[in-house]
């Protein structure tokens, strides 16, 4: 009987095309907005994730200023290169440390100039940050030592610059300076903050302070850990290092700040798992709306076949029986709804994914229970029409104009 | 006919009352009505509007229940039956033909005759060939796939008829089936359910208010205010 029954149900949606596909609207609205939602959200969440871990594995950030926002910033005084090698020296959880310092030069090479950010750094940054070499290779300890005047290109800068030609042994003019290229990087592409991490040219870092900055001043310095486990002890370690060497009393506030990058994606991380969580309600909100648009479609679908119903049961139809026509042809409408909200949900998640440059993932907890959920509002929504209709007298339906 | 089914009549009504509304406004639609009908009978109903006849019509139909007396089916008092029972009953043992015809909508002929198949679980293959049969019988073979807005009046209660007799119910019951036809129409009408209760035997309750209609049945009785005034013809 419920085969028949659904047969029925499926001969009476095609029969009213029209008011099914605007019935289920709401439905393929809803589900496909949760599915979308989610979907997307859980995406950025792990490219968040993995961008964080890509600026370098197990990394802690030794920064002056007590907070990065605060006027303190400004007054404390900067580190210098001696800071970063007692470092080295004496945290015994510290892999490797690479002191930095920026500044933004206009860059030139042949015809074609770029604004740029320079890094005058070590050695160690390029492993430190997680870049690889696509041509050439870092600095020497020679020209590390003396300053020399070389150079190695982001991907963006590279290709600004040089397009298809070589640029390994080239010379380009950093400010004033001229540079030989020593090594070009492989591409990092745009952090979760939106910001270009291949646009920026390595000199050394002695080279910086002398021709470009002209102090010796040590601005960020970019430290690994031993082991994923270590970034607690590392930064134990360089706190009380630091306040040792920068001579801050017992009880004083420190003057730099330490952050460890797994932290900062864990709390990113579950920013926007809290977003996708309230877009995914938010969306929620339009399915149960959707519910409610099938409740109302199919009220009005049984006082429009009030004299439909009057026949089946004046033919030998129970109550029950057309209680299950209405409740069958509820849940079927809400269900390929769901379907249809399914398949445009995944579509615009994966274009829109693939717009925005995030990791594409179906989420099958999510698919199942948008389904589901449409099926149960299909099923809740449908039932009091039904009863409506299945409560109806044969007389009084037969006589309904 | 047999012994056995003169012995227990097909529909009994013993004192039927059927009253609607309360104290003043109160409508005696059937006051006191008994008679009897056996199988193969054809009756012609008849009176004047709000006489009674349709009230009886949707008693003997199980539509509606007497507010007091006894209805018997085949020996059976109806009036004890719960809704489901009734409509079992109906399922099983009756079929309609309407004024306005009453085919579902935007449904083909072949689907609409199939419907009363559908309740009695008949499966598929056999439903359509029941209804291709029944639809041949009203002459309306090849016009299985019309939908009722793509058939004439006279086509459409035909296929009525057709659905009404797929099951071969043992009472069909027809409320004024030619008030919506021209006569040529009304004759081809009367001329199907003679018909069907001739060759098949199926007893016809018909309610009209046409005396040239009624000429068709075997028996007519004539309803005045809730009572039975006349009952002519009664086959012996």
């Amino acid at each position: 009987m419920i085969w028949t029954t659904w047969i029925m149900a499926l001969r009476e949606i095609r029969r009213n095309t029209m008011r099914s596909i605007l019935t289920t609207l709401g439905i393929v609205i809803g589900v496909a907005s949760v599915i979308a939602m989610v979907t997307l959200g859980r995406g950025a969440t792990a490219k968040i994730t993995a961008d964080i871990a890509s600026m370098g594995s197990n990394l802690l950030i030794l920064a002056p200023g007590a907070d990065r926002r605060g006027p303190a910033a400004q007054t404390a005084p900067a580190f210098k290169l001696q800071d970063a090698k007692a470092i080295v020296r004496e945290a015994s959880a510290v892999a490797s440390v690479a002191p930095s310092a920026t500044g933004t030069q206009l860059i030139v090479y042949g015809d074609k100039n770029w604004n740029t950010s320079i890094t005058g750094t070590t050695n160690d940054y390029f492993e430190v940050r997680g870049f690889a070499f696509a041509h050439g290779g870092g600095f020497s300890d020679a020209e590390e030592s003396t300053g020399a005047a070389v150079c190695v290109l982001g991907e963006t800068v590279r290709h600004q610059l040089f397009g298809l030609q070589d640029p390994i042994g080239a010379t380009i003019r950093v400010g004033n300076i001229p540079c030989a290229v020593v090594g070009t990087l492989k591409t990092k592409g745009h952090s979760s903050f939106g910001n270009d991490q291949d646009d920026f040219v390595a000199i050394p870092l002695a080279t910086f302070q002398r021709r470009i900055a002209g102090n010796t001043d040590v601005g960020a310095i970019f430290i690994t850990t031993v082991s994923d486990h270590e970034a607690r002890r590392a930064t134990w370690q360089i706190q009380s290092l630091m306040r040792e060497r920068r001579r801050i009393a017992p009880g004083g506030a420190d003057d730099f700040t330490v952050e460890d990058m797994k932290e900062i994606a864990k709390t990113l991380g579950s920013v926007t798992g809290a977003l996708t969580g309230l877009l995914g309600a938010i969306a929620g909100v339009s399915l149960l709306v959707g519910g409610i648009g099938i409740m109302n479609i199919m009220l009005v679908s049984v006082t429009e076949r009030t004299r439909e119903i009057g026949i089946r049961l004046a033919i030998g139809a129970r109550g029950r029986e057309v209680l299950l026509q209405f409740l069958v042809e509820a849940v079927t409408l809400s269900a390929l709804g769901g379907l249809v909200g399914a398949v445009l949900g995944l579509g615009a998640s994966y274009a829109g994914a693939r717009e925005v440059g995030l990791p594409f993932k179906i989420a099958p907890d999510v698919l199942l229970l948008a389904l589901g959920f449409s099926t149960t509002v299909g099923i809740a929504f449908g039932f009091f029409p039904a009863r409506k209709a299945a409560g109806l007298h044969p007389i009084d339906a037969l006589r309904h104009e | 006919m047999s012994t056995g089914a003169a012995a227990t009549p097909l529909v009994e009504f013993r004192d039927v009352r059927k009253v609607y509304g309360k104290g003043d406004s109160e409508v005696r639609a059937l006051d006191g009505v008994s008679f009897t009908i056996s199988d193969g009978e054809f009756v012609a109903v008849m009176g004047a509007s709000g006489s009674g006849k349709s009230t009886c019509l949707n008693v003997l139909g199980c539509l509606d229940s007497p507010t007091q007396g006894a209805y018997l089916f085949r020996g059976v008092e109806v009036g004890v039956l719960s809704a489901d029972q009734l409509a079992l009953l109906r399922r099983n043992f009756l079929g309609f033909v309407f004024q306005g015809f009453n085919l579902l909508a935007r449904t083909t002929a072949l689907e609409n005759v199939e419907l009363p198949l559908v309740y009695r679980r008949v499966p598929a293959g056999e439903r359509r060939r029941l209804a291709l049969q029944a639809l041949a019988d009203v002459g309306l073979l090849g016009r299985e796939h019309h939908t009722p807005a793509e058939l004439s009046g006279g086509q459409q209660q035909r296929v009525a008829i057709a659905r009404a007799v797929v099951t071969n119910p043992s009472m069909l019951l027809a409320d004024e089936p030619t008030g919506n036809l021209d006569s040529v129409r009304k004759d081809e009408i009367m001329r199907i359910l003679v018909e069907m209760n001739g060759k098949r035997g199926i007893t016809i309750v018909m309610v009209t208010h046409e005396p040239d209609m009624a000429r068709f049945a075997t028996r007519t009785v004539r309803f005045k205010d809730g009572k039975i005034a006349e009952d002519v013809g009664r086959a012996a």
